[in-house]
């Protein structure tokens, strides 16, 4: 029973509780599901007047809807991650555990490894920053991330959304192959 | 005639703006519990996808926009409303290509690098992974240096 509860789902039940996010969110209330735009309602509500570009102007009380969606995100983590946590290391395939080893990361029970949340090490610092960085500038830019561009953007057959979707794993295949790496060294 | 407008009527007054909000922080949650257990907040997923080691990513975002893609077909054709009474209606994405692919390759490669689009960003911090914090906060410096350069960016 217990097992139930802590074990991870596989692809093929995760999968469409993903694709329901988006005709659920139209039925609650006309919403076009999506994250990154949190990012900038945040900068919208935490930038003073003055110093505020216009993209930043605009009435983020109309967008509350995204803002408790976030919200819940948080208590979904803490739910599933604190609470149903998995106590086994992942199940990756034999050549992903061969790459970690090569990256001198070690496969632990979690989502992320411990190598990269350890701040003594300057390195997770730069890591995270760049990353966090890439991961801002990047969604504004494109107009969306996973959630808008790969899950709704495609399963409502638009174009720009492919060349998004398209556009994020090339960058991700450079970034995870090369330039981690090369960070890691 | 009268039928269809009362339930409209009677959909707006009892979906209240509290409970409308409520049903959204609802919905973050049930997608927060996803993506912990079908381990799409996973760094070492990630890492696999990018290297294609495995199926697993690949599986659950192909039956994600499957089942998405089915579904919202399903709602459009039956003109479905949603609780608040309007038709729904899918936003169309701006036109144009240079954004897609340059603001793309900018978000994918910060998302090879600590696993983590927008919402794990938020889960794993929900579940206690607090370096997410500065992923977060490099985040929205990133999403304002946007708003700053925006007009000099090719869109």
């Amino acid at each position: 029973m217990t097992n139930l509860l802590t074990s991870p789902w596989p692809w093929y039940v995760g999968g469409p509780l993903i694709g329901l996010m988006v005709p659920l969110l139209l039925l609650i209330g006309n919403k076009t599901f999506g994250i990154s735009a949190n990012l900038r309602h945040a900068c919208a509500i935490l930038l003073p007047d003055a110093a505020k570009p216009g993209f930043f102007r605009y009435d983020w009380r109309k967008e509350r809807w995204n803002l408790m969606f976030a919200a819940g995100l948080v208590l979904g983590g803490l739910l599933a991650g604190l609470v149903c946590a998995n106590p086994e290391a992942t199940h990756l395939s034999v050549q992903a555990i061969h790459s970690l080893q090569g990256l001198g990361v070690t496969l632990h029970p979690g989502l992320v490894p411990p190598e990269l949340v350890d701040l003594h090490r300057p390195v997770v610092w730069l890591i995270l920053s760049l990353s966090g960085l890439l991961v801002g500038f990047g969604t504004r830019y494109g107009g969306g991330c996973t959630s808008g561009h790969a899950i709704t953007g495609l399963s409502t057959l638009q174009f720009p959304s492919l060349v998004a979707t398209v556009s994020f794993f090339v960058g991700g295949i450079l970034s995870a192959n090369f330039l981690l790496p090369l960070l890691l060294k | 005639m009268t039928d269809r407008s009362t339930i409209v009527l009677l959909r707006t007054r009892t979906f209240s703006p509290v409970l409308s909000l409520l049903s959204y922080l609802l919905a973050g949650t049930f997608f927060g519990v996803v993506l912990v257990k079908s381990e799409a907040a996973s760094w070492y997923r990630i890492q696999e996808m990018f290297r294609f080691q495995s199926v697993h990513m690949y599986g659950l975002i192909g039956s994600a926009v499957l089942t998405g893609m089915l579904i919202t077909w399903l709602l459009r054709k039956v003109q479905a409303r949603a609780l608040t009474g309007q038709t729904i209606h899918v936003q169309a994405k701006d036109p144009g290509l240079p954004r897609y692919i340059l603001g793309g390759l900018t978000f994918g490669l910060g998302w090879g690098l600590a696993g983590v689009c927008p919402g794990p960003i938020f889960t794993l911090l929900g579940s206690g992974v607090w370096t997410m914090l500065i992923v977060l906060l490099f985040a929205l410096v990133g999403t304002w240096l946007y708003g700053v350069l925006r007009d000099h960016l090719p869109h």
